[in-house]
C-alpha cells in the first residue's frame, strides 16, 4: 500500500519535472521542421527560473481571484496526475478516487479560474481571449462527454486503469474501430484544448488574434511562471491520458519494483516525443482556422466520436 | 489461401475497422470543402471497400471476393480519380471551396442521423439473415448509400455530386460483399465497367458545363435554352 502511495507521488513528480521539457521539445521540433534552429529544449526551464526571480506586479483593481488563479492552474494538473496512469499499468493509491470524468472536471477548474482571472484585471485583451477560450471550450465539451460515454460503453468503466487494459486484452482489440475512432477524436481534442495550430497559434504575438495566450498577459514574475508551468503540465497530462489510457499501456511498468517504474519514465517520454512529432506535423501543415470555422473542426471531432459509438452498437 | 497464424478474431476486428473508416470517409465526402480532397477521399473509401472485401474473402475462403477487391482497387481507387481529374477542367479542380446548401456542421449532423436510421433499417434484415453472416457491413453500406444520396442533394457543384453518386454505389457494394459473397464475377466486372463509364461521362459533362455556362454550380443552371 505504502509503495503504491509513493509511486503515486512519483508520478506527480514526473509530471512536475518533465512537463517543461516536453513543451521545449515541442517548440524545438516545430522550429526544426520549418528549417529554423529553434531554442534549446531546456528553454522553458530557463524561462521559469528567470520568471521566479523577477518582481511580481499586481494591479490594484484586481481581486483575490487574480492572485489565487496561478496556484489553481499549477495544482490542478498535479491532482489529475494522481488519478491517471503515468508510469504504471496497475492501479495506484488514488486510482479509484476519481475517473476520467473527474480528471476532466479538475482540469476544467483550472481553465475556469484562468478565465475569471483574465476578466478580473479589465485589460481589454483578457476578456476577449477568455470569451474565445470559452467558445472553443463549450464546443469541445460535448466531444469530451461523448468520448467518455463511448469509453464507458466499450470498456465498461471510466476508471483509466481499467480502460487502458481493454485495448490490448486480447491484442486484436487494438483494431476495434471504436478504439481507432476514439483516438482520432481525442487527438483533435488535444489540438483544440491545448491551443494548437488549426485552432489557435501558440507562438503568435498578435494580441487581437490570440485565443489561449491572451489570458495570461497580465501576469508577471512568479504568477507568470506558475501559469506557464501549469499549462505545460496540462499538456503533459492530456498526452498521458491520450497515450496511456486511450492508445495503449505499452511501455508502462507492470511490476511493483522501483527499477521497473523508473525504467518506464524514458519509455513514456519517448512515446510522448513520437506523439509530439505527429502534433508538430499537423501544426506545420495546416493554416490556422478562422474563428467561426472552429465549429466545423470540433463538429468533425464530435461526428468521429459518435461514429465510434454507432459502430460499437452495430457490432453487437 | 487462409493463413493459420492470423486468428479469425483479428480478421473480424480488421473488417470492423475498415467499416468504421469507410463510414468516416463517407462523412468526409459530405463535409470536405475542396474538390481535390473529395476525390482523394473517394479513392480512400474505395480502398477501404476493397480491404473489407479482401478480409471477408479471407474469412469465407472465397476467390470471388479477392477478385472484387482487385477490381475495386483498379477501377475505383485508381482509374476513376484519374479520369475525373483529367476530364474535369482546370477551373473546376483549382476552385478551392465548394458551396453547399447547408452549412457543414448541420450537414454532418444530418449525415449522422442518416447513419442511425441505416442502423435501424438494417436491424430487421440482419435478424432475418443467417447468424453472423452479414455483420457490420450491411448497416454501414446502407449508411453510405443514404449519405451518398444526401451528398447529391446538398452539394451545389457537379463534381462532388458525381462523387456522392459513386459513394452510393460504393455503399451498395459494401453491403453486397457481405450478403452475396459468391456473386458471379461477370456481374462484378459489368458493374465496375459501368461505374467507369458513368464517371467518364459525368466528367466530360462537367467540363462542357464549365465551358458553356462558365460554372458547374447547379444552382446557376435554372433555365433551359436552345442555341
Amino acid at each position: 500500500m505504502i509503495v503504491h502511495l509513493l509511486y503515486n507521488v512519483l508520478q506527480a513528480l514526473v509530471v512536475l519535472l518533465f512537463a517543461p521539457l516536453m513543451t521545449g521539445i515541442s517548440a524545438k521540433l516545430k522550429e526544426r521542421l520549418q528549417s529554423h534552429r529553434g531554442p534549446s529544449v531546456f528553454q522553458p526551464y530557463y524561462d521559469l527560473w528567470k520568471l521566479f526571480h523577477k518582481d511580481e506586479i499586481v494591479s490594484h483593481e484586481s481581486t483575490w481571484i487574480f492572485r489565487v488563479t496561478p496556484y489553481v492552474v499549477f495544482v490542478a494538473p498535479l491532482f489529475v496526475a494522481l488519478l491517471i496512469p503515468v508510469l504504471t499499468d496497475y492501479p495506484l493509491f488514488f486510482a479509484f478516487m476519481g475517473d476520467m470524468l473527474g480528471g476532466g472536471f479538475i482540469l476544467a477548474l483550472g481553465g475556469f479560474f484562468a478565465t475569471l482571472a483574465a476578466i478580473d484585471t479589465a485589460n481589454p485583451y483578457g476578456p476577449m481571449g477568455a470569451s474565445r477560450t470559452r467558445m472553443v471550450g463549450f464546443l469541445a465539451e460535448p466531444v469530451f462527454m461523448i468520448v467518455f460515454f463511448t469509453v464507458s460503453v466499450v470498456a465498461g468503466s471510466t476508471i483509466p486503469y481499467i480502460v487502458q487494459q481493454r485495448w490490448v486484452h486480447p491484442p486484436a482489440n487494438f483494431f476495434d474501430p471504436a478504439h481507432v475512432l476514439l483516438m482520432i477524436a481525442f487527438f483533435m481534442l488535444i489540438l483544440a484544448e491545448t491551443g494548437r495550430l488549426p485552432v489557435d497559434n501558440p507562438s503568435g504575438h498578435f494580441e487581437l488574434a490570440m485565443i489561449d495566450e491572451s489570458k495570461g498577459l497580465e501576469y508577471s514574475g512568479r504568477g507568470a511562471a506558475l501559469m506557464k508551468w501549469g499549462s505545460a503540465m496540462k499538456f503533459f497530462v492530456l498526452l498521458c491520458i491520450f497515450l496511456n489510457v486511450l492508445v495503449a499501456p505499452w511501455g508502462l511498468a507492470s511490476s511493483q519494483n522501483l527499477a521497473a517504474v523508473l525504467a518506464a519514465v524514458p519509455l513514456v517520454l519517448l512515446k510522448m516525443v513520437l506523439c509530439i512529432l505527429a502534433l508538430v506535423g499537423v501544426e506545420s501543415s495546416f493554416a490556422k482556422l478562422r474563428l467561426f470555422r472552429i465549429t466545423e473542426f470540433l463538429g468533425a471531432a464530435f461526428v468521429v466520436c459518435v461514429a465510434a459509438l454507432l459502430i460499437r452498437l452495430m457490432e453487437l | 489461401m487462409p493463413d493459420p497464424h492470423i486468428s479469425v478474431t483479428l480478421v473480424n476486428e480488421l473488417n470492423l475497422l475498415a467499416a468504421g473508416l469507410f463510414l468516416l470517409a463517407t462523412f468526409g465526402l459530405v463535409a470536405t470543402r475542396q474538390v481535390l480532397d473529395c476525390v482523394a477521399l473517394f479513392a480512400g473509401q474505395s480502398v477501404l471497400l476493397a480491404a473489407s472485401a479482401a478480409l471477408l474473402g479471407h474469412e469465407a475462403a472465397s476467390d470471388h471476393l479477392y477478385a472484387v477487391a482487385a477490381i475495386t482497387i483498379v477501377a475505383k481507387a485508381l482509374l476513376i480519380p484519374w479520369l475525373l481529374r483529367r476530364t474535369a477542367s482546370e477551373a473546376v479542380v483549382a476552385r478551392r471551396e465548394i458551396s453547399q446548401v447547408l452549412n457543414i456542421p448541420t450537414s454532418l449532423l444530418i449525415a449522422l442521423g442518416l447513419s442511425i436510421l441505416a442502423y435501424f433499417l438494417a436491424a430487421p434484415l440482419r435478424a432475418a439473415a443467417p447468424a453472423g453472416q452479414v455483420g457490420v457491413n450491411l448497416p454501414i453500406g446502407l449508411a453510405a448509400l443514404l449519405i451518398g444520396a444526401f451528398t447529391v442533394t446538398v452539394r451545389r457543384e457537379a463534381l462532388p455530386q458525381v462523387l456522392g453518386l459513386l459513394s452510393m454505389e460504393n455503399g451498395a457494394f459494401f453491403a453486397g460483399v457481405a450478403i452475396a459473397p459468391d456473386l458471379p464475377l461477370f456481374a462484378e466486372l459489368a458493374a465496375a465497367f459501368d461505374v467507369l463509364v458513368i464517371a467518364l461521362v459525368m466528367g466530360l459533362l462537367t467540363r462542357k458545363l464549365q465551358e458553356r455556362a462558365g460554372s458547374t454550380s447547379v444552382a446557376d443552371l435554372t433555365d433551359l435554352r436552345e442555341e
